[in-house]
């Protein structure tokens, strides 16, 4: 372990404050991955090691110890609501065996070569370092024992760890880890093959559940480990928005309203007169591919905020449209029609096993249906902003990240430093949500802080900025046919979906989905049905297109788990029944084997497609939340699984439709495998939040596009869930904690059943089936 | 100049009087617990008290707020029912990113003090006002219940 590291040590850490590093050029990142997909299977580097950056195990880089008995850990991913910055800590704390009062986090900066990849999406910050985490403070606990045996002149096999000190049982001596983090600091670091980890069983933090939702009044309730939980509460906790300078200017943007588009003239006459405004900057449009460049527009730059937001009204601003081609003419009604004309013809096959037009054309039934998911937002609570401030050919920046090092590396290329020069601090996120995975913002403080004679520059979004300006979840329609023979049994299944693809932010008119996309349960669909035939036709993109929790899931999820419900309709057998016999008996099925090779990075032999862990999470679910009982008038309930994020999740919703055609969501049960859990408290309170925002997918939220600008402003036009919204109880059944099973994501498998239940239980309380999300205004008379 | 009375402490400041008073307090006071979340009364994250009266500073203007007495997020922990609700957040792990919380605690703390036992159609009457992305609401809810169990303990 470390002691000085002048590099991050910032002056006056106190507990939990941290300010922070960053990294990344995101086409990089995509494009790693898809060589990952494409290489051969022994050239394949699977889970962080598959990574850009891969993964980091070394003590010094991770955990340091100071004389006075203070350990502070740092924390590389950025936290955004997972809980990512206590688990990872109660894994090192764990195995070093510190007692957490006197553990402290510090963030790390953007820095992917000193920390392995950061890049902080994909559900994959415990997956990929619980291991990495648990060996480098296995090996800081190991140095302090032979620290300590060389104290002693005894042999370090005599000396153990145990909280906070290291004892010789023979003797009877102990020595705190703060009297020995000098010697220690000075010893060679283990071996890789030589550590030592502890045995689960020894583990003080990890899997200890404080059970917050315990009901109130029936005792005891422990503090769940919140590392940021106080600042929170206290309104002191830093996130991006919250940076502050005494020198420091504010910016505001007015962005092309239409991608592409570019100022033609700009009079900024009026906006230079509000009191407040310091200078009024153009910037350039970028080419399409759209990546993660800034959109360009004209920039207020002011004292604070406000006036910044004044001027930019004032502005007169002439845009180019020609500039921006098609985009121009985006219509997501006209173009939802175009995809369903495209749905009704054969596309590019993904799988196919069987002869599904025989089957369809033999079968004694057949059923159809074609689902709709819109755009969406994100809109994380915090809108995107960051501060860059440029000063004597370096720049400081600091920003709410998901993905570090795009940042830094991008905000490198704007001011042409080396990253070296570049400094990226990582503060809290007010929410991610795929999101702040894309730096433009970032970017675009780091332009203006050319413009501020090196005073800090802040770039503050509006929620109309991000409204409009997000990277939308991509408009899906996917159209499912279904054949069943005389006992109702599923015999033939065609599945076509069609939406733009990510790939287009990079590369010029893509127009099938990646293999990255329809690996988020599209060709991974694990149904045992004689003949299946899955499709993919084209789809051009006119707007930057981005994750989204969960991202294609969603749409996937949706569509397969509600035609599962259609066809045990059509079938006249209980859903959960149906489910069960479309999964078929338990299999554990390797990804390459439904032709996908990207299987979230993970290695197939590891990480496969398991039918009976969907079985389970399936039979769990519907006994919690006793399956089959009678409902009163107008409530049903409805069921969904999906397999996610090498996660599995299954949920019945509870839910009721009133007169006047309002939803009212009563229960929510979530059956829940990810394998082993770390910090089960924050397992359920990220099941508790996905499926609030799911409850808003299926209900509220779109975003709609008319001649290629966004229709919706603000959450008076895009809706997305309170508190009325929200389920009247939720309960979370974790299951499957087993050691010895490969970890899930945690972040993002909870959402993508969630629309589905919703719809399904909407069908059993009404008979109406609902196909195009959101449902509005369609169950009103 | 405008003054302000924020916390208890006096500020006086140069800004104009149309300026919502959320920017007079997060950029000019620099009191940056008082989040903006969306700027026209939707979203419930820059909720500050004016005169105990939960407002939303974004569409409250600096000149309507002078003369008042203002309380934020930061003067919560001094407050008997502001620590009861901190504490009930903490206890039940309420908050994910945090972001939106300072204004559900002052929405949170407003409510119980006009109503000390909420039922849940009352809590979600007082915080439908408050958005969270994350998705707390639950526990939002079963926290403001908490508070309020600890407040009749207590006296
Ligand atoms: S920022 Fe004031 S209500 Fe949203
Ligand atoms: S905790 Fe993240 S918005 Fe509420």
């Amino acid at each position: 372990m470390t002691v000085s590291n002048d590099s991050l040590m910032i002056a006056n850490v106190s507990r939990r404050r941290f300010l922070g590093g960053m990294a990344g050029a995101s086409a990089l990142v995509l494009a790693a991955r898809w060589d990952m997909a494409l290489a051969s299977d022994e050239e394949k580097q699977y889970g962080a090691a598959g990574m850009p950056g891969g993964w980091v195990d070394d003590p010094n880089v991770f955990i340091q110890i100071d004389p006075d008995g203070s350990v502070t850990i740092i924390n590389h991913r950025s936290e955004m609501g997972q809980g990512i910055r206590t688990s990872l800590v109660m894994v090192a704390a764990d195995e070093l065996g510190a007692d957490w009062d006197r553990v402290a986090v510090q963030q790390a900066r953007a820095d992917q070569d000193r920390y392995g990849n950061q890049n902080t999406d994909g559900s994959r910050s415990m997956r990929h370092w619980y291991d990495p985490m648990r060996r480098a403070a296995a090996s800081a606990r190991m140095m302090l024992e032979q620290a300590a045996a060389n104290e002693w002149g005894v042999p370090a096999s005599e000396c153990e760890a145990g909280v906070h000190e290291v004892a010789h049982k023979a003797s009877g001596r102990t020595l705190g880890f703060g009297e020995l983090a000098e010697a220690a600091r000075e010893l060679a670091v283990p071996e890789r093959s030589a550590i030592e980890l502890k045995p689960i069983e020894a583990h003080r933090y990890i899997g200890q559940e404080a059970d917050p939702v315990r009901q109130r009044g029936s005792g005891n309730i422990e503090r769940p480990m919140a590392i940021d939980g106080e600042e929170i509460v206290e309104g002191s906790a830093t996130f991006g928005a919250d940076i502050q300078f005494d020198d420091m200017v504010h910016a505001v943007i007015a962005r092309p309203p239409v991608l592409g588009a570019k100022v033609a003239s700009v009079d900024d006459s009026e906006a230079l007169k509000v009191t407040g405004v310091e200078k009024v900057v153009t910037l350039d449009t970028n080419s399409e591919p759209a990546g993660f460049k800034p959109m360009g527009g004209v920039a207020v730059i002011a004292s604070n905020t406000w006036s910044a937001m004044q001027g930019r009204d004032a502005l007169k601003i002439e845009w180019d449209m020609e500039a921006a081609g098609d985009n121009a003419r985006y219509n997501t009604d006209d173009y939802r029609q175009a995809l369903e004309k495209a749905a009704q013809s054969p596309g590019k096959v993904i799988r196919s096993s069987g002869d599904i037009q025989k089957t369809l054309d033999g079968a004694d039934q057949t059923i159809e249906a074609t689902y709709y998911m819109p755009h969406m937002a994100q809109a994380p609570m915090e809108p995107p902003v960051a501060v860059v401030r440029l000063r004597d050919g370096k720049a400081q920046a600091w920003a709410p990240i998901q993905n570090p090092r795009a940042g830094r590396e991008g905000l490198a290329g704007v001011l042409g430093l080396d990253k070296e020069d570049v400094t990226l601090n990582v503060t809290l996120l007010g929410g991610g949500f795929g999101r702040k995975s894309k730096p433009d913002y970032v970017l675009e403080a780091g332009l203006l802080a050319k413009e501020t004679g090196g005073r800090p520059v802040k770039v503050q979004w509006s929620r109309e900025d991000d409204v409009h300006h997000a990277y939308f979840h991509a408009l899906s329609v996917d159209r499912l046919e279904g054949a069943l023979d005389a006992d109702g049994k599923a015999k033939g299944w065609r599945h076509r979906t069609l939406s733009p693809t990510i790939t287009s932010l990079f590369q010029e008119d893509p127009e099938h989905k990646g293999g990255f996309e329809l690996g988020m349960g599209f060709n991974t669909m694990p149904f045992d049905v004689p003949a299946i035939q899955l499709e993919n036709p084209e789809a051009e993109s006119h707007a930057r297109i981005g994750w989204f929790r969960s991202v294609y899931n969603l749409p996937h999820a949706f569509a397969i788990q509600s035609f599962a419900a259609e066809m045990a309709e059509a079938a006249g057998k209980d859903h959960r029944d149906y489910l069960l016999e479309l999964l078929g008996p338990a299999r554990r099925i390797d990804p390459r084997d439904f032709g996908d090779s990207w299987n979230y990075g993970e290695d197939p032999s590891v990480y496969v497609i398991d039918t009976g862990r969907m079985r389970n999470v399936i039979e769990t679910v519907t006994a919690k939340a006793d399956w089959g009982r009678d409902m009163p008038k107008g409530r049903g309930l409805g069921l969904a699984f999906h397999h996610s994020f090498q996660s599995y999740t299954a949920i019945v919703i509870d839910a009721e439709v009133g007169d006047d055609g309002s939803v009212t969501i009563h229960n929510a049960d979530i059956a829940f495998d990810c394998g082993f859990q770390v910090n089960p408290e924050r397992i359920r309170s990220q099941l508790e939040g996905a499926c609030v925002m799911g409850i808003g997918i299926a209900l509220h939220s779109e975003i709609t596009f008319r001649e290629g600008r966004v229709q919706e402003n603000n959450f008076h036009q895009y809706n997305v869930p309170r508190m009325e919204h929200a389920p009247k109880q939720v309960r979370t059944h974790l299951v499957n904690n087993d050691p010895e099973l490969p970890m899930g994501g945690v972040g993002e498998p909870g959402l993508p059943p969630v629309a589905p239940a919703v719809c399904n239980a909407i069908y059993a309380a009404t008979g109406k089936r609902i196909r195009q999300l959101p449902v509005n205004d369609q169950l009103a008379v | 100049m405008t003054t302000l009375t924020i916390n208890g402490t006096t500020h006086e400041l140069d800004v104009p009087d149309d300026m919502p008073l959320l920017w007079a307090i997060r950029d000019i006071v620099q009191l940056t617990g008082t989040k903006f979340g969306c700027g026209m009364a939707l979203c419930g994250a820059c909720t500050v008290h004016l005169d105990g009266e939960p407002i939303r500073s974004c569409t409250t203007t600096v000149g309507n707020a002078a003369g008042g007495k203002i309380t934020t997020i930061e003067a919560m922990k001094e407050d008997p029912v502001g620590q009861q609700v901190q504490n009930a957040w903490l206890d039940l792990g309420v908050a994910q990113c945090g972001y939106c919380q300072a204004g559900q605690i002052m929405s949170a703390t407003a409510l119980l003090k006009q109503n000390a036992t909420p039922s849940d159609a009352e809590i979600e009457d007082a915080m439908t006002g408050n958005i969270c992305r994350c998705g707390t609401y639950n526990r939002i809810r079963h926290a403001i219940h908490y508070a309020a169990d600890a407040m009749q303990e207590d006296s």
